[in-house]
């Protein structure tokens, strides 16, 4: 099983502020692996560095076999990124927005319903103005988007919010059915339960580090916000 | 590049197309720029045909600030950045489909406004060539300016302020020479100088923005 994350001591800079500030972390292809950690842990920055699109300014990053010290463009047309933000033209449809994604990503309109069809949205969903749904039906049209991209690399930054009990059922199903297809996943979640869950292992953020954790979640969960901080990175593969 | 140009111009056109944003306010207000110049210069109506064309192409400019503004805008809203980022379209196409759709809807505008200024002001169009010519190239190089420009301001906390600050200057000798080139055209140039000259500096104009957007998109985007 190939590699697809390694980072070792990474630093990645928001402005002047150290957001990682030497995290490591090795993911294997075909894992789902959660990450954890309180508000400000860094989360949210790893998931954007491992999309290309924060520069990891010091240490080795390697995604996907893409250098992202070296270039991280060409990586970044492999990566579903689902953030906080939904991603989509408020002004136009549902279906517009998918297809529009699609085939930026050079998909058809093929991908376009069998996405659209796996997150439950119907002829009238499809039909309406992104910006008239609910918080709940735009996460499932933003999720829709990504599957309809294929990524080889999901990464998902609280996929579980402002879903119903049915809709977080349904992206365990996505991250499952991606993952038997050969993708790769990182989340990031508060829900942890039903991330620990769905993911093969955790590792835990705090203060921009990876510290040491478990290999399977048990005493992760409830430990995560009060981890210590370490005073070296600490590998946690 | 070219695909990724006409899907990023054909997404800009339909979100106007939707959101009617271009129709109900931009157009209206371009209009009351046209209206409210000729309340300040009524007495005058010699003068009015005489600054038709300084008058245009100011309300020209006017009304696409906001444009670039609202297109800019549009790609602002939550997680657009980040996914126009990872989508892999190469930035030379969305900045080639950008200010497509932008040079699109300010032409259409530029009618608008031209009938606008028959009506109100009693300009008696000539030259058509000319005319034509001199709106091409004006609203390719304003287009190309205001999505870099627009691009430029997007990143800042006060880009709805910053960016009539960049672009005006920088479009200046767009409006001037547009000026000159109708003026030439309409017959009311105080100092007559061939039209092809202005028209000839206009597409030079376009070139040059066209050829600096293409080359610095991407880094543009990755500062958003």
């Amino acid at each position: 099983m190939g590699v697809a994350v390694n980072l070792r001591s990474a630093v990645c800079l928001l402005g002047r502020f150290p957001a990682l500030a030497g995290v490591d972390l090795v993911v294997a292809s075909g894992e789902i692996v959660l990450v954890q950690g309180a508000n400000g842990a860094g989360k949210t920055t790893l998931l954007r560095a491992l999309a290309g699109l924060v520069p990891v300014v010091e240490g080795e990053a390697e995604v996907l076999g893409h250098d992202l010290r070296r270039d991280r463009r060409s990586l970044r047309c492999h990566v579903g990124l689902l953030g906080h933000g939904p991603g989509l033209y408020d002004d136009l449809s549902v279906a517009d927005n998918l297809r529009f994604w699609a085939r930026a990503a050079g998909g058809d309109g093929d991908d376009v319903t069998r996405a659209a069809a796996r997150m439950g949205l119907d002829g009238r969903l499809l039909e309406a103005a992104a910006g008239r749904l609910s918080t709940g039906q735009r996460r499932r049209a933003a999720l829709a988007a990504l599957v309809a991209r294929k990524p080889r690399l999901w990464l998902l930054d609280e996929p579980h919010a402002g879903l119903d009990a049915a809709g977080r059922d349904v992206v365990d199903g996505l991250v499952r059915e991606a993952v038997d297809g050969g993708a790769t996943v990182v989340l990031a979640s508060h829900e942890l339960e039903r991330a620990r869950a769905l993911a093969d292992r955790s590792v835990v953020l705090a203060g921009g580090r990876t510290v040491a954790g478990p290999a399977d979640h048990a005493g992760i969960a409830d430990a995560a916000p009060s981890v210590p901080e370490p005073t070296e990175p600490v590998h946690v593969a | 590049m070219w695909r990724d140009a006409l899907l990023v111009g054909a997404k800009d056109l339909r979100v106007e197309a939707r959101s009617r944003v271009a129709t109900n306010q931009v157009a209206p207000f371009a209009v009351l720029v046209l209206v409210l110049f000729a309340f300040a210069l009524d007495p005058d109506r010699g003068m009015l045909q005489r600054a038709a064309a300084g008058l245009f192409w100011v309300a020209v400019l006017f009304s696409a600030v906001l444009t670039v503004q609202r297109s800019q805008a549009v790609e602002g809203a939550d997680g657009i950045g980040d996914a126009l980022r990872l989508s892999g379209l190469d930035p030379a196409g969305i900045f080639l489909g950008k200010a497509g759709a932008l040079a699109v809807e300010l032409f259409a505008l530029e009618l608008v406004l031209g009938a606008g200024v028959i009506v109100l002001y009693g300009v008696d169009p000539a030259g058509y060539p000319t005319l034509v010519a001199t709106a091409a190239a004006a609203t390719l190089a304003l287009a190309a300016a205001g999505t870099i420009y627009g691009a430029l301001a997007s990143g800042s906390r006060v880009q709805e302020t910053l960016l009539p600050l960049l672009l005006l200057p920088a479009v200046a000798p767009v409006l001037i020479a547009a000026t000159r080139a109708w003026e030439a055209a309409l017959g009311t140039a105080v100092a007559v100088t061939a039209a092809a000259d202005w028209v000839s500096l206009l597409g030079v104009l376009a070139v040059v923005y066209v050829a600096f957007g293409v080359a610095a998109f991407g880094p543009l985007m990755e500062e958003r």
